[in-house]
């Protein structure tokens, strides 16, 4: 089963993902629609989108632990469907949900991992004392990681992923939970390791500040399916400028949508949404044409401005941030688990 | 990758599970002094109690059901093992585990042998105290430990397969009553097996695979069985080989 289809050729050399038509149905329900993507070694990249809109799925397929319904995917040289095993040992995940065994200490953890990736005897030891050196946690690895904090759980888990020296790193929501110093520190570590160790990392978040600072290319999933897939920086850019947001009782739209640079003019409850190039040039010719201006704020565009505008919602689940009862969000969470 | 290669990878999957258990093990002090202790309370307040007025051809109760209590040392032992991947999952230990580029027959192989080890290290343990029950020749510890090693894969292999099922804890309680403990009972561990016992009695513990461990090894260590060695070490043999079959399918299928 394994050799048979080792030496498969891609496209390009530099192409270390590359699916084409990736397909995954649960029953009735399409987790996920057809999906190309193609990614080049070294890349960061992105895939953004609310809960459910099938990135787990997604990268499930892709470390063949969900079976595709259809399409294609290889991954460093090997098919997902056809290599399995190959597949699994270029690619490191770091899980969602914690996966570390608590019961041992965070070197076992590592020799665990180490000896089910088939790392020998002979270099076992100094690549763990490496990876532990690369994480920081040289000084706690004899300690049960029952004892660690969240952060440093996730930071063993991240070494763990990288210990048998995977082409890909697979990273689902890996700042999903903790608080917003230690999300900070953990792409630190992030960084530092792909610089380091040269690798491809995909990732999941729907932290949309975190995957502009980070991802080189981002593609925003939503309904199973990728309906962008750009560098973030060419993603805010095609939305035409900044966002000026005016606070007006009778703001003459017809007018303002004729002044130059303005791309696009929007009403909601009262809140009018200006898009334009430069606003901090052209604000005082904006405000000249609103009689009676309650408040103004200028901002830059976000992923999640971006995010909005393709699929008219936001992408922050919790219920808070959206302003709806905690009645509605129990229901979306209770909908979302079937 | 050459066949040979592939099946050292496959090897060593199965030792790191192995080496995982052995060190899980070892590190809950408090579980294998429980696993002592609970046999030897049976065999001196069970065993005593009743041997007081009550013996089986001359052998004194307490050392006549030892036999028996190792059964049920490794009975609990192992099923108990087994079903506790339905916690390992639960907790999503094992889903790293599963990701590994080790085939699931492999990890299920190595979670028998991890199991067994542990059982059999526990066996080992109560074989040390065998000096205080006089009718016990130490001259058959080693066929006994060889039938209580073939009972432990089938029961860590049933163990596994029943956990491979379960979706939560709350079987836990149906399957050790409703199983457990007849498997138990039902094995001649406490009584023997005569004419003077019910009809019925008499063919449910003849169906029960592990009345053939209980006899089995109550013929090495008492010389009392009913049976050869021979055909208890084949029943057993073949009723492992039937588990283990059953187990992998069911582990590999296993969400």
């Amino acid at each position: 089963m394994d050799g048979t289809s080792g030496n498969e050729r891609m496209m390009n050399d530099r192409t270390v993902i590359e699916t084409r038509s990736l397909t995954k149905t649960f029953g009735r329900i399409e987790a996920v629609r057809g999906i190309d993507l193609s990614i080049e070694r070294g890349e960061i990249f992105g895939l953004l989108g609310p809960n459910g809109a099938g990135k787990t799925t997604t990268i499930g397929m892709l470390c063949t632990v969900i079976r595709p319904t259809s399409g294609r995917g290889i991954i460093a040289g090997f098919d997902i469907a056809a290599s399995p095993t190959q597949v699994r040992r270029n690619v490191g995940i770091v899980f969602q949900d914690p996966t570390l065994d608590t019961i041992l200490t965070g070197r076992e953890n590592l020799e665990l991992h180490a000896r089910l990736y088939g790392i020998g005897a002979d270099v076992r030891g100094s690549w763990i004392d490496e990876m532990l050196a690369l994480v920081d946690l040289k000084d706690r690895a004899d300690d049960l990681t029952r004892t660690y904090s969240g952060g440093m759980r996730r930071r063993l888990e991240l070494a763990r992923g990288l210990l048998h020296r995977p082409a890909v790193l697979f990273l689902d929501e890996p700042t999903l939970g903790l608080d917003p110093q230690t999300r900070a520190r953990v792409w630190e570590y992030i960084r530092k390791t792909v610089q380091q160790e040269n690798i491809t990392v995909v990732l999941t978040t729907h932290y949309m500040e975190e995957a502009q600072q980070m991802c080189g290319r981002v593609g925003i999933m939503d309904h199973g399916k990728i309906i962008a897939l750009d560098t973030p920086q060419n993603m805010i850019d095609s939305l035409g400028g900044d966002i000026v947001a005016i606070r007006a009782a009778s703001p003459p739209l017809e007018s303002i949508r004729s002044l130059p640079g303005v791309s696009s003019v929007q009403m909601t409850d009262g809140l009018m949404e200006v898009t334009m190039k430069s606003a901090h040039l052209h604000l005082a010719a904006l405000l000249g044409l609103i009689p009676d201006v309650h408040s103004v704020e200028m901002r830059k565009p976000t992923l999640n401005d971006v995010f909005m505008k393709l699929t008219g919602r936001d992408i922050r689940e919790d219920g808070a941030a959206r302003g709806e009862s905690w009645v509605e969000t129990a229901a979306r969470y209770q909908q979302r688990g079937r | 990758m050459n066949p040979s290669r592939l099946l050292r990878r496959e090897l060593m999957g199965i030792a790191a599970v192995w080496w995982r258990e052995f060190k899980v093990f070892w590190r809950e002090k408090s579980r294998i002094i429980s696993s002592i202790v609970q046999p030897l309370i049976w065999l001196f307040l069970f065993g005593s109690g009743i041997g007081a007025s009550f013996s089986v051809n001359h052998v004194h109760y307490r050392d006549y059901i030892y036999p028996g209590i190792l059964t049920m040392s490794v009975i609990f032992g192992s099923v108990f093992f087994g079903l506790y991947i339905v916690w390992d999952r639960k907790l999503d230990v094992l889903k790293a585990v599963l990701v590994a580029p080790v085939a699931r027959i492999s990890i299920f192989f190595g979670k028998v042998l991890g199991g067994c080890t542990d059982v059999l290290l526990q066996v080992m343990i109560l074989f040390a105290f065998s000096f205080l029950f006089p009718a016990v020749d130490p001259r058959g510890i080693p066929p006994a430990l060889l039938l209580l090693l073939v009972t432990s894969v089938a029961l860590v292999s049933l163990g596994l397969a029943l956990g491979s099922l379960m979706e939560s804890l709350e079987g836990f309680q149906v399957i050790s009553a409703f199983l457990v403990f007849p498997l138990f009972f039902l094995s001649g561990a406490l009584f023997p097996l005569d004419d003077r016992l019910p009809y019925w009695l008499t063919g449910l513990v003849k169906i029960n695979p592990l009345s053939y461990t209980v006899d089995g090894v109550r013929g090495a260590l008492l010389g009392m069985n009913h049976y050869p060695f021979a055909m208890n070490l084949g029943i057993l043999t073949l009723f492992a080989a039937v588990m283990l079959i059953i187990g992998s399918i069911l582990f590999s299928r296993m969400k």
